[in-house]
């Protein structure tokens, strides 16, 4: 029961301390509105709101599955490959301590303003996470389960699928959770250096024209959206690692 | 199995661990069909026999040979069975104890057939839980999971690596006996600390001593294995182990 309710007394609480906040420092609804005004925006403005939300969602998503994929093969690659993992290493790290935003204007200027350049933003920022957690995974499969690969004369191909990669699973899952939590980051970043559509896109938009209740109304939006799309895959995750009894990496 | 039992020849051994020499122009034959027991504390390098025995040790790692008696290799002789079950806990008793024919990706016509296997499993009182998951066991039936993928492989050499010493005496008593009963007449080779299990189990014992093994007492228990514990002719050899054991401490 206290379960059920606890999200709604934590949304509550929030809502509460924020109208406080609205009394307290008497801040005018140009710089803060109160939770009111912007529940009666986001009433109003709905259908724009969900429209702009929508691409938003779509590009998280296609950046999600492209990012997860793009980082499953390398890790796969870096695992099986011994001369690739001395060669891609470097630079992995290399592509990744280069901060994402500096290269946001550079893929607007070569993908467009459209939802490609905002997709590769997103597959850029989870791409290292994925990567890192599966490998790091496949790299931990257990010594006596290579030894008794060995000893049973296992075909390469057939331990890494039979038990290398199931066993790599849980590590991966939490390369997937770390990279739906960033997902967002990514398309929000993009639809700011450039785009005429997604939530991003309208807070920059509201903003230049003082419509700060808006902009409010599109975060609420964009938070409830990236809360939900993390909730959902870390329960799918979740339920996948039951299935195959991995959920508290038993091996024996 | 077409193989006869042969002997196996460790024939100048040496090996160094962590810049220590732990085997020093070590020579020792393993009788072919029988039981052969090698016996020494902890971290004496028993275990690291056992390994290059099986083929796991890469051949820079030591020097000197280990062949059968007609000289050929053992590769593909050998089957291994751990203290660890290694069961896959996605995998059903009967999956797991087939694994083999996954990992070897083996034609329908060469394959270990489901029927063998469903009767060693239920020979070995598993029938009621084929197709219950590792998590869902007792120890005791994991590892016999663990004995019926071993004696699938049907091997002639079986390498057992301490396989009893996780589970509880009552077990281990019970897995003592499935164990002799179902390994006879192939050569076993088993490491382990415990020298009631040696005398109980083995045809010969070897005790490995400390700090540097130049070679290993024999010693062969006066009657047929699966010994009384509680054997007044058993106890005064469990005497001498002992007090051999306890002069590899003072030499240490």
């Amino acid at each position: 029961m206290i379960k059920f309710i606890r999200p709604f007394a934590i949304i509550t609480g929030l809502l509460l301390a924020w109208q406080a906040l609205v009394y307290i420092t008497e801040a005018p609804p140009y710089i803060l509105p109160d939770p009111l005004a912007v529940s009666q925006t986001l009433y109003r403005r709905l259908d724009t709101l969900i429209n702009h939300a929508g691409i938003t969602f779509l590009e998280i998503i296609l950046g999600f599955l492209f990012g997860s994929l793009l980082g499953c093969c390398s890790a796969l690659i870096l695992a099986t490959v011994k001369s690739a993992r001395d060669w891609l290493t470097p630079v992995l790290v290399i592509t990744q301590s280069l901060p994402v935003f500096a290269l946001a204007p550079i893929l607007v200027l070569w993908l467009g303003y459209g939802l490609p350049s905002k997709v590769a933003m997103t597959v850029l920022i989870i791409y290292f996470p994925v990567t890192a957690a599966f490998y790091d995974g496949l790299r931990r499969t257990p010594k006596d389960w290579q030894a008794l690969a060995k000893v049973m004369n296992a075909k390469p191909m057939a331990f890494l699928i039979h038990v290398r990669i199931p066993l790599a699973l849980p590590s991966l899952s939490s390369g997937l959770r770390v990279a739906m939590a960033t997902a967002p980051i990514g398309a929000i970043v993009g639809e700011w250096v450039g785009s005429s559509e997604g939530l991003g896109y309208l807070m920059l938009h509201a903003n230049g024209r003082m419509q700060i209740d808006l902009m409010f109304a599109a975060l609420l939006i964009l938070s409830i959206m990236a809360v939900s799309l993390y909730l959902t895959t870390d329960h799918l995750l979740h339920r996948l690692l039951r299935h195959l009894s991995l959920d508290d990496h038993k091996t024996r | 199995m077409l193989h006869t039992a042969g002997d196996i020849h460790i024939q100048n051994f040496c090996l160094s661990y962590k810049e220590k020499q732990v085997f020093e122009n070590f020579s020792l034959c393993l009788e072919g069909g029988k039981w052969n027991v090698l016996l020494g504390r902890s971290g004496v390098g028993k275990s690291s026999l056992l390994k290059a025995i099986a083929g796991l040790l890469p051949p820079s790692f030591y020097k000197g040979t280990i062949k059968t008696a007609d000289g050929s290799s053992l590769s593909g002789q050998i089957s291994w069975m751990t203290q660890d079950a290694l069961l896959l806990p996605w995998l059903s008793v009967l999956q797991n104890a087939l694994i083999g024919n996954k990992l070897r990706q083996l034609s329908e016509r060469d394959a270990i057939s489901d029927k063998q296997a469903r009767s060693l499993l239920s020979d070995l009182g598993l029938e009621p839980y084929l197709d219950m998951k590792p998590d869902s066991l007792s120890g005791g039936m994991r590892q016999r999971t663990a004995l019926a993928r071993t004696l699938l492989e049907d091997h002639p050499i079986v390498l057992l690596d301490e396989p009893f010493s996780a589970l509880d005496a009552i077990t281990r008593a019970e897995m003592h006996d499935l164990t002799s009963h179902y390994l006879t007449g192939k050569t076993v080779v088993m490491i382990t600390h415990d020298p009631l299990e040696a005398l109980k189990l083995s045809d010969i014992i070897y005790v490995l001593k400390g700090p540097v093994i130049k070679s290993a007492e024999t010693l062969t228990p006066s009657s047929r294995p699966l010994r009384n514990i509680k054997d007044s002719s058993l106890l005064q050899e469990h005497e001498v182990l002992m007090k051999q054991l306890s002069d590899s401490k003072a030499l240490s």
